[in-house]
């Protein structure tokens, strides 16, 4: 019956988890790779899986964590975040021209090619509130960091990808971590 | 005014994800706060081309399937390795019992039209269209009506008496009614030729017609086909087949 339940539960979440994997794998064969094993594991542990509970956020706090493991994420694992609660940097935005409005802020091709290019923490953040829009409790389960965390990260990540957008240039630019 | 407070206060502003009186003290800074109500402008801005994110990968149906067939009960199969065979069976008993079904409802068709046929000359205002109890007189009346002839048996002596002779159609085809009385039952021979589609009708030996409780009796004999209708009891309407089959071999 378990068995059941989960296919019932976890099935119809398969696009999003799908679309989540590639973004933060960035390639097609690691996403598929990393979603069968996000359900091979949720089923798995799907008696710690508490009935009542978003299944959404579960199924996404096993895909990150398995995403953390993976190659890829071994990897993102050993870039040095900035401080998550630094959040001094200004990127000047009040600078802005309405050229950049025009150009870059609209055009979706561009904010895709931005948000890709983000370092993992950010783009996850980025993911998880404004693509998901998981509320940020959510996203403070999935991630297991407290809201304050959530709330500093999403705001740099923001701004970083805003300055990808306005430099035209992939999101490392100016503010390498 | 330098923000670096709003910063994060107003993204979670736009969030919709603070308390009501830190809600209002964002909203209050930010009529005042020209660089702020820029900024969240711009981040409402990305916010929304950023939905584009959403479903911009999408996984092959292959690759569906194989996640699918991985975490679904292995006992699933053996379920449908199980209900197959019985499906199968089951479709199969509802297809034949349609056919036997068809099957029937022809024949039963087939013996309601014969059976109209004799209550349609019971009702009739001449029985018959040749009347006379003399067998040699019936049978050469239908020469020239009908393709085909056939042969009386001698009524004197049984319990069968000739009235005489009409011509039927069934299916557009011309046949031979005769009609016998026994006792005061009246029993029509039908005669055609072997060509007409009876249906079922003579398919078994003698048969009621449920609706109609006419007894029915048929058989062919070379190239014709006999069929005898009637409320007699059974065993007359049996015996008058016996004598027509003897004459008719």
């Amino acid at each position: 019956m378990d068995q059941e339940f989960f296919e019932m539960l976890a099935m119809p979440l398969f696009d999003q988890l799908f679309n989540l994997a590639q973004w933060l794998t960035g390639n097609r064969t690691d996403a598929e790779d990393l979603v069968q094993e996000t359900y091979a594991k949720a089923l798995k542990g799907f008696r710690s899986f508490e009935e009542g509970t978003n299944m959404r956020s579960w199924m996404y706090k096993i895909l990150r964590n398995t995403f953390l493991t993976s190659r890829t994420g071994l990897k993102v694992q050993n870039t040095v975040l900035l401080e998550d609660e630094f959040d001094g940097l200004d990127f000047a935005a009040h600078n802005i021209t309405p050229e950049f409005h025009l150009l870059r802020l609209e055009n979706s091709h561009s904010v895709m090619n931005a948000l890709a290019e983000l370092p993992v923490p950010y783009r996850e953040m980025i993911l998880l509130s404004d693509m998901e829009e998981l509320s940020y409790k959510e996203i403070a389960q999935v991630l297991a960091v407290p809201i304050g965390t959530v709330m500093s990260r999403l705001s740099r990540g923001r701004k970083m990808l805003r300055q990808a957008l306005l430099a035209g240039s992939p999101g490392r630019s100016t503010h390498a971590m | 005014m330098q923000c670096n407070y709003a910063a994060t206060m107003i993204g979670a502003y736009l969030d919709g994800e603070l308390l009501p009186d830190q809600a209002a003290a964002v909203q209050e800074h930010l009529g005042s706060c020209m660089h702020c109500s820029s900024e969240i402008a711009e981040i409402a801005r990305v916010q929304r081309s950023l939905r584009s994110a959403r479903g911009h990968f999408a996984p092959s149906a292959e690759f569906r399937r194989k996640v699918q067939k991985q975490i679904s009960r292995p006992r699933r199969r053996n379920w449908l390795i199980w209900t197959m065979p019985v499906g199968v069976a089951l479709a199969t008993t509802i297809l034949l019992t349609t056919f036997a079904y068809i099957g029937h409802a022809r024949r039963s068709s087939a013996f309601a039209e014969l059976a109209d046929l004799h209550v349609n000359a019971l009702s009739s205002t001449n029985l018959v269209d040749v009347v006379s109890t003399d067998r040699h007189t019936v049978k050469p009346w239908f020469q020239g009506k009908i393709p085909f002839s056939f042969n009386l048996p001698e009524f004197s002596g049984t319990q069968y008496t000739l009235l005489g002779g009409r011509m039927v159609y069934f299916h557009q085809h011309p046949g031979a009614q005769l009609i016998v009385s026994m006792n005061q039952h009246k029993i029509s021979v039908l005669i055609f030729q072997n060509s007409v589609d009876l249906g079922g009708a003579l398919a078994g030996q003698a048969a009621q017609d449920r609706r109609t409780s006419f007894g029915i009796e048929g058989w062919q004999s070379q190239q014709l086909r006999f069929v005898l209708v009637s409320d007699a009891d059974p065993a007359g309407i049996d015996n008058l087949a016996r004598l027509l089959k003897q004459v008719n071999q």
